[in-house]
């Protein structure tokens, strides 16, 4: 899988940069379906269920996209990444969109030549350690082993914070979650770290999570976000507001549950305008009238989407913190539609 | 009278390029030549235009710039603000390490395998058959992966050896540590060490090393003028001189002499915070993939060994038997050094390929070339095109270093004929 993306990356870079550089939209209407990037597993953000459905956070993300483009929040084809083999995936073509907690990085945009379109969830790295350890603090693991999924900015993170603390640490570089996750719970390392909201996922599907412990330090800010390729601003447009829309959804007050009565008309002309009962955004995207419309009844708006997945009523238990609405104190905050 | 007729003259004409057969070879070679570079031409120019189009023009600077990650098992000096290339040389060498230990394993398992699996006793016969067929039929990388999941989950991690009553202690007088993060075994040290030597300021080698492998080679020397001159009496005059305890003071007393003059002594792994500290920590990681590596490789060079064997006529066991010769000196001194011809050329590519598919080392987090170079750096650059092609350059030397110092020992064993 790893090297077919690859030698993927290789032969379409070289055959297919054409086909990449434009049309995105256009690929995935004619295709039918939508090829989105998503982990290979991480309850609550992305992971199959019981019968091979993905369910989760960023893929909401994805069924949002597939539904404002193509009307079918089903009409996705999920395609697992890592963290090494996410952007060639990318790049190449072969995902039409990555939504995998990625982090939003200047390098990544600029110089990987990808468009982040927008953060749906504002994270930051943390440790979690066995609490049989007693650590209380991050700048007490001088020698400890790390498990570290290799590829990521955590790696970065790490390494910086350990140097700026003059303390020692033996990493462990690992491929995936599921693999971190047997090689911390056997004790082969001390420490696992990832984003916050990844550990307490991760936390949740342990037989007893009590047992561990996150550390209070937030040693990054890992704004994670949808991404694109650079070189198609049309379909990087369609991503954006889409997720824009399940943002100002929450916002004015748009769910799942009402969305069928405030379709009929309403007297809040930006709620008619992101319904499309008035004005032509859709048409200016190049999609239906009802676009937001039909990605906000695939999972919910924004709020829906996270009380759902990562909510505090879900095993993983995150609270909204800095991803509530600017109106109630936290960062996620939407352009106007207009 | 005589009439001379002059010879047909040679007129050449472009139809006999297709129609002449001593032309139409050379022609059909030349076009398909052609095709040939046009269509790599092709694909280079295609390949360079696209990543113009997308940007990405190809550029070896970022080997210049600062990693800004760890790595774990680092034979030489590196930090995270050393540069791409050092953390791409790094995992060099520990390509190179895991590949030298796996092909010596592997050939001595091979060999003694494919030996007993010619044995007569047919319990071990067949049991060297079943291990044959166990480990060439899986693929390398669940042996790999099989081998980590075995370490990590049988063996005790750190924390078990702490407190009072520890539920997992040290082995071998309390000098080696078995634990799930790996073994950890004492360390040579010099308390009057003589330092390093730099080359070219990018490593260094240790002196006492250097001055410990004199002695040691110095001896071997020696011990062979010995041996030699045993050979020419024995020639001479029919007797031996017994040389053991002279040989063996050649080669231990220099060497014991060196060790003693530098303070040799060992340094012991203790507990110490979250992990063992001290002694030399072979990480679980490496030993997985040496194992795996070894094992696996070992089934088909048995299968070679055998070969090698079988190959040599019964005629020559039979004679050198007539000659009084005792069965394992008729396999070393007779059988084995005929096979080695018939050995050393498919041994070449099962040694290939052992260190090719050292670059599946990934899947337990060892930091080979494949996953410093061809890993983290190609993700946090992004220069996909660039660390590729470094990456198979990298494996194109290896191998044909292999390749080339193989085929020259393959001509020093080789049949001589005169």
């Amino acid at each position: 899988m790893k090297k077919s993306v690859i030698f993927g990356a290789l032969t379409v870079a070289g055959l297919a940069a054409g086909a990449a550089a434009a049309g995105t939209l256009d690929d995935v209407k004619a295709r039918g379906k939508l090829n989105c990037g998503v982990t290979t597993g991480l309850v609550g953000f992305a992971a199959p269920d019981a019968n091979g459905n993905w369910d989760g956070f960023d893929v909401g993300v994805c069924r949002a996209v597939a539904a404002a483009v193509l009307g079918d929040p089903a009409a996705v084809e999920f395609v697992p990444t890592t963290g090494k083999t996410r952007f060639t995936a990318l790049a190449s073509g072969e995902i039409d969109m990555l939504a995998r907690n990625t982090t939003w990085t200047f390098s990544r945009d600029v110089d990987l030549k990808f468009t982040f379109v927008g953060v749906n969830y504002y994270d930051g790295q943390g440790f979690m350690v066995p609490s049989e350890l007693g650590v209380s603090s991050a700048k007490d693991l001088d020698g400890a082993t790390v498990c570290i999924q290799t590829g990521t900015t955590t790696e970065l993170n790490l390494a910086d914070f350990f140097r700026a603390n003059g303390i020692s640490y033996e990493p462990v570089p690992i491929e995936t979650n599921a693999e971190a996750q047997q090689q911390y719970l056997a004790g082969a390392c001390d420490v696992y770290t990832t984003d916050a909201s990844g550990l307490a996922a991760t936390r949740a599907t342990f037989e007893d999570p009590g047992a561990h412990v996150l550390l209070p330090e937030i040693i990054s800010k890992e704004p994670l976000g949808p991404l694109v390729r650079h070189g198609d601003n049309n379909w990087g447009d369609v991503v954006r507001w889409t997720l824009n829309a399940l943002i100002t959804a929450e916002e004015l007050g748009v769910t799942s549950a009402n969305i069928g009565e405030l379709a009929a008309g309403t007297d809040n002309p930006e709620v008619n305008r992101l319904l499309g009962t008035e004005g032509n955004l859709g048409e200016m995207l190049g999609l239906s009238a009802d676009w937001a419309k039909s990605a906000i009844m695939a999972g919910g708006n924004y709020g829906e989407l996270f009380e759902k997945n990562i909510g505090e009523n879900t095993p993983i238990a995150l609270a909204r913190g800095l991803n509530a609405q600017w109106t109630d104190g936290g960062l996620i905050y939407s352009p106007p539609f207009r | 009278m005589t009439t001379l007729t002059d010879p047909p003259k040679e007129s050449f004409q472009l139809g006999m390029l297709i129609y002449d057969t001593r032309y139409r070879s050379m022609t059909i070679q030349i076009v398909a030549l052609i095709g040939f570079m046009l269509l790599i031409g092709w694909l280079i120019s295609n390949t360079a235009q696209n990543l113009a189009t997308l940007g990405k023009e190809p550029n070896f600077g970022f080997l210049g710039e600062p990693a800004g990650y760890d790595i774990n098992q680092r034979l030489i000096d590196y930090n995270s603000q050393s540069t791409h290339l050092r953390a791409a040389f790094v995992g060099l060498l520990n390509t190179l390490l895991v590949a030298v230990m796996g092909c010596a394993t592997a050939t001595v398992l091979g060999v003694i395998i494919g030996v007993l699996r010619l044995s007569k006793n047919w319990l071990i016969s067949k049991i060297m058959t079943v291990y044959v067929e166990f480990f060439r039929n899986v693929p390398v990388l669940l042996w790999i992966v099989f081998t980590m999941a075995i370490l990590i989950e049988t063996l005790p991690a750190p924390r078990a050896f702490r407190g009072d009553n520890p539920e997992a202690t040290m082995k071998l007088f309390d000098t080696v540590a078995f634990t799930n993060r790996g073994i950890y075994i004492p360390e040579p040290l010099f308390s009057r060490g003589l330092g390093d030597i730099s080359v070219f300021g990018a490593f260094g080698i240790s002196i006492d090393l250097l001055v410990i492998l004199a002695a040691l080679f110095g001896g071997i020397y020696a011990a062979r003028k010995v041996t030699a001159r045993a050979n020419r009496i024995q020639e001479a005059t029919g007797e031996r001189p017994t040389t053991w305890h002279i040989n063996l003071g050649l080669i231990a007393v220099p060497t014991l002499i060196v060790l003693v003059a530098l303070g040799f002594h060992l340094g012991y792994p203790e507990l110490k915070g979250f992990n063992f500290k001290g002694g030399t920590h072979m990480r679980n990681s490496l030993i997985a993939l040496w194992l795996a590596l070894s094992l696996y490789t070992a089934a088909f060079i048995a299968e070679i060994v055998r070969a090698g064997i079988m190959a040599i006529s019964h005629g020559q066991t039979e004679a050198a038997a007539a000659l009084g010769l005792r069965s394992n000196r008729i396999m070393s001194l007779v059988v084995l050094p005929q096979a080695l011809r018939v050995i050393i050329p498919p041994l070449i590519s099962n040694y290939l390929n052992l260190t090719k598919n050292s670059s599946l080392a990934i899947a337990v987090g060892y930091m080979d070339i494949t996953g410093t170079l061809g890993g983290i750096t190609l993700n946090q650059t992004g220069r996909e095109l660039e660390t590729l092609l470094l990456l198979m350059l990298c494996y194109l030397i290896i191998s044909l270093s292999i390749s080339a110092v193989m085929n020259w020992y393959n001509e020093s064993v080789k049949l001589k004929e005169r």
